[in-house]
Order: C-alpha cells, then sequence, then structure tokens
C-alpha cells in the first residue's frame, strides 16, 4: 500500500482500478436513490452506495470506519428506513407532477452550478501529495482513534452520548401515545359490533364444495349465484376471482336433463310393460 | 491515482444528493438524500485524513455517524407522527403547522 510512504503523489494501481469501478457503481446508486420512484427501490440503491463507501474507507486506511460504516449505516439506519417506508405505506409512489413551475429545472441548474463549485474549489486547492496513514495507523487504527477520542476529543464524545440519550428519548416521546378514554371492554366491543350491523357469525366459506375449494372461487347460494361474502375483497379488488357459477348452474342443467330423459325412457319402458301386461 | 478523485466523487455525491433534497416531495426520500450528503462528507473527512497523515479526519467522521444515527431516529419518528395526522409522507401536504 503507498500509505506507508511518507509523502507521495499516487496510489497503487489497484486502488486506482477499484475506484474507477466502485465510484461507477457509486454514483449509479446515488442518482437510482434520487430518480427512483418508489422510496424502497431508493432505499436499496442509497444501501448499495453505502456499501461502496464503506469500501472506500478501508481503502483510505480507516479500518474502524469502514466496518461502523457497514454495521451502522448500512446494517441498522438504512433498516430502519427500511421499517419506516413499510410502515407509512410501500405503495404510496411519489408523484411526479411538479407542483412548483420549472422547479427541477432551477434545481438542476443550482446543483450544477454548486457541482462546478466545488470541482473548482478542490482543484484549486493546493493537494498534490499525500501523507498517507502509514505512521498514524501503525500502533493499529482502532487503537490510535481511541487514543485521540478519549484526550483530546473527551468532551465531544461525552457530549455525544447526551445526544445520542435525548434522540431516544425523543423519538420515544415522538412515538408514543397517550390514552385518552378507558380501553373498551370486551363487552363494549360486542355491542359495538351488533349496533354497527356488521356480519356478525364467522363469514361463509369460499369454493363450490365437492367441486372446488379454493380461496379464489366464491361459495354459491342456493339459487345458484355467487356469494360476495365468501372471498377476500383484495381478490376482488385485484381481479383474481375465478366464478363457476355459470358452469355449476350449467352442469345443473345438464343433470336435470340427463334425470328427465331417464326418467322419460323408464316411464315409456314401464308404458310398454304395462302392454305387455294388458296383453 | 492522486487520493483527490476521491474528493471529486465525494463533490459529486453530495450535488446529487443536494438535488435529491431540492426535487423529490417524498419525505423519506429527502431524508435519504440528506444521508447521502453526510456520507459524501464523510468520505472527503476520510480522505483528507488520508492526505495529512493524522487520524483527526476520521474522528470528525465518526462524530458525523452518531450525529447522524441520532438524527435519522428523531425525524424518522417526525415523518411516522406526521403520517399518522395527514396519512401522507408528501411535503406539500404538511404545508401548515395546524391540521
Amino acid at each position: 500500500m503507498s500509505g506507508l510512504a511518507a509523502a507521495s503523489y499516487l496510489t497503487s494501481t489497484g486502488e486506482a482500478v477499484q475506484f474507477w469501478i466502485l465510484a461507477v457503481v457509486a454514483v449509479a446508486g446515488a442518482l437510482g436513490a434520487v430518480l427512483m420512484k418508489k422510496a424502497v427501490h431508493s432505499a436499496l440503491c442509497l444501501a448499495g452506495t453505502m456499501i461502496v463507501l464503506a469500501v472506500f474507507y478501508l481503502a483510505n486506511g480507516a479500518y474502524f470506519l469502514g466496518v461502523v460504516q457497514i454495521v451502522v449505516y448500512t446494517g441498522a439506519i438504512m433498516m430502519l428506513f427500511l421499517f419506516v417506508v413499510m410502515l407509512v405505506g410501500v405503495t404510496a409512489a411519489d408523484s411526479l407532477k411538479e407542483t412548483i413551475k420549472g422547479q427541477r429545472l432551477l434545481a438542476g441548474l443550482c446543483a450544477l452550478g454548486f457541482g462546478v463549485l466545488l470541482t473548482a474549489g478542490i482543484a484549486n486547492a493546493a493537494l498534490r501529495d499525500f501523507d498517507g496513514l502509514g505512521q498514524a495507523n501503525a500502533g493499529g487504527n482502532v487503537q490510535g482513534l481511541a487514543a485521540l477520542l478519549f484526550t483530546k476529543y473527551v468532551f465531544a464524545f461525552e457530549i455525544t452520548g447526551a445526544l445520542l440519550i435525548t434522540a431516544a428519548v425523543g423519538a420515544m416521546v415522538l412515538t408514543h401515545r397517550e390514552r385518552t378514554g378507558p380501553a373498551a371492554t370486551q363487552r363494549e366491543l360486542a355491542e359495538r359490533r351488533v349496533r354497527g350491523g356488521k356480519q356478525l357469525p364467522p363469514l361463509p366459506a369460499p369454493g363450490v364444495y365437492a367441486r372446488h375449494n379454493a380461496v379464489d372461487i366464491p361459495g354459491l347460494l342456493p339459487d345458484g349465484t355467487p356469494s360476495e361474502l365468501t372471498v377476500n375483497p383484495t381478490l376482488r379488488a385485484r381481479g383474481q376471482i375465478r366464478d363457476v357459477s355459470g358452469e355449476a348452474l350449467a352442469e345443473l342443467a345438464a343433470l336435470e336433463q340427463r334425470s328427465e330423459d331417464w326418467l322419460e325412457r323408464d316411464k315409456r319402458r314401464a308404458g310398454e310393460r304395462t302392454e305387455e301386461g294388458a296383453k | 491515482m492522486n487520493p483527490v478523485n476521491y474528493l471529486y466523487l465525494a463533490a459529486l455525491l453530495f450535488t446529487i444528493g443536494a438535488t435529491g433534497v431540492l426535487i423529490r416531495r417524498n419525505a423519506i426520500v429527502i431524508f435519504m438524500c440528506v444521508e447521502l450528503m453526510l456520507n459524501a462528507c464523510n468520505l472527503a473527512f476520510v480522505t483528507f485524513s488520508r492526505m495529512h497523515g493524522n487520524l483527526d479526519g476520521q474522528i470528525i467522521a465518526f462524530f458525523t455517524m452518531v450525529v447522524a444515527a441520532a438524527e435519522v431516529v428523531v425525524g424518522l419518528a417526525i415523518i411516522v407522527t406526521i403520517f399518522r395526522s395527514r396519512h401522507s409522507a408528501s411535503v406539500d401536504d404538511a404545508g401548515l403547522l395546524k391540521l
């Protein structure tokens, strides 16, 4: 690793190759996070970018931060994001209609100007050679960080503890809902159901017995029409219901026809028999 | 390759994140873009730490991560609370402080 040299201009070729490949992935992930329509896709793209950044930290000699990036950012923060996305509703896609006219164009122009400004600033800075972390990491990266953290930055570290406790308490206060009235008893719940005029006994089962018992087939009422209550409303909304009432009615009609025919024949035979008996 | 390229990448990621904050209207996505900006800053800090040959930059990046974790916890709690009262996570709907 070139970090061992006191002052150098270039990193190793391996790191350069890694950078150019992974930088493309990182930028693609960032663009995906911004441009994806659904929040879940954005979160997954961002998780990819964060993992790539962890690799960059490792390549830059920040071994502790590389691991912390994966554990804290990708493992904890992004999962928290996914939890909230699921809670708030995955299907709620962002509406892409502009509410302020020309906002996107102006935002793009601002971003372009800002990017040019940042890039020009970096390009103008005297950043030609670099020292590398060979000396600083000589006693181990974690040991070096700990030595700094508990001496020079110990107050910042302790204030961070206070900040984390405040954040935890704040999150609990924000998401906690105070019960304003007493909880309803079982009797009150039952009375509410009866007054509400809902279906009181269990819902009838789906399927036409002896023929089908799948959940997507509505049960038939005595007159052969399908019963709305027997199938899940979600399936009905998706249009995934197979209606077999026509089939069943046709079969019933065919059966009746057959028995009619059979009775007809029987009657004729009986008639022949009585004729023979008369003879 | 010079490590300055890491700084250019950090600037690019920061700009993309800022654009996302400007153009998106889903509060959660805006929040994710803020996280992206924080991450870009962390990358710059780590690169500076390598360039100067001391670990102070990494300490600052570490503190940024802690602050980001606290910010995410409170921010997401606020989003969940707003979603409960308004049934929407769009920042356009929360134009007034009262309901």
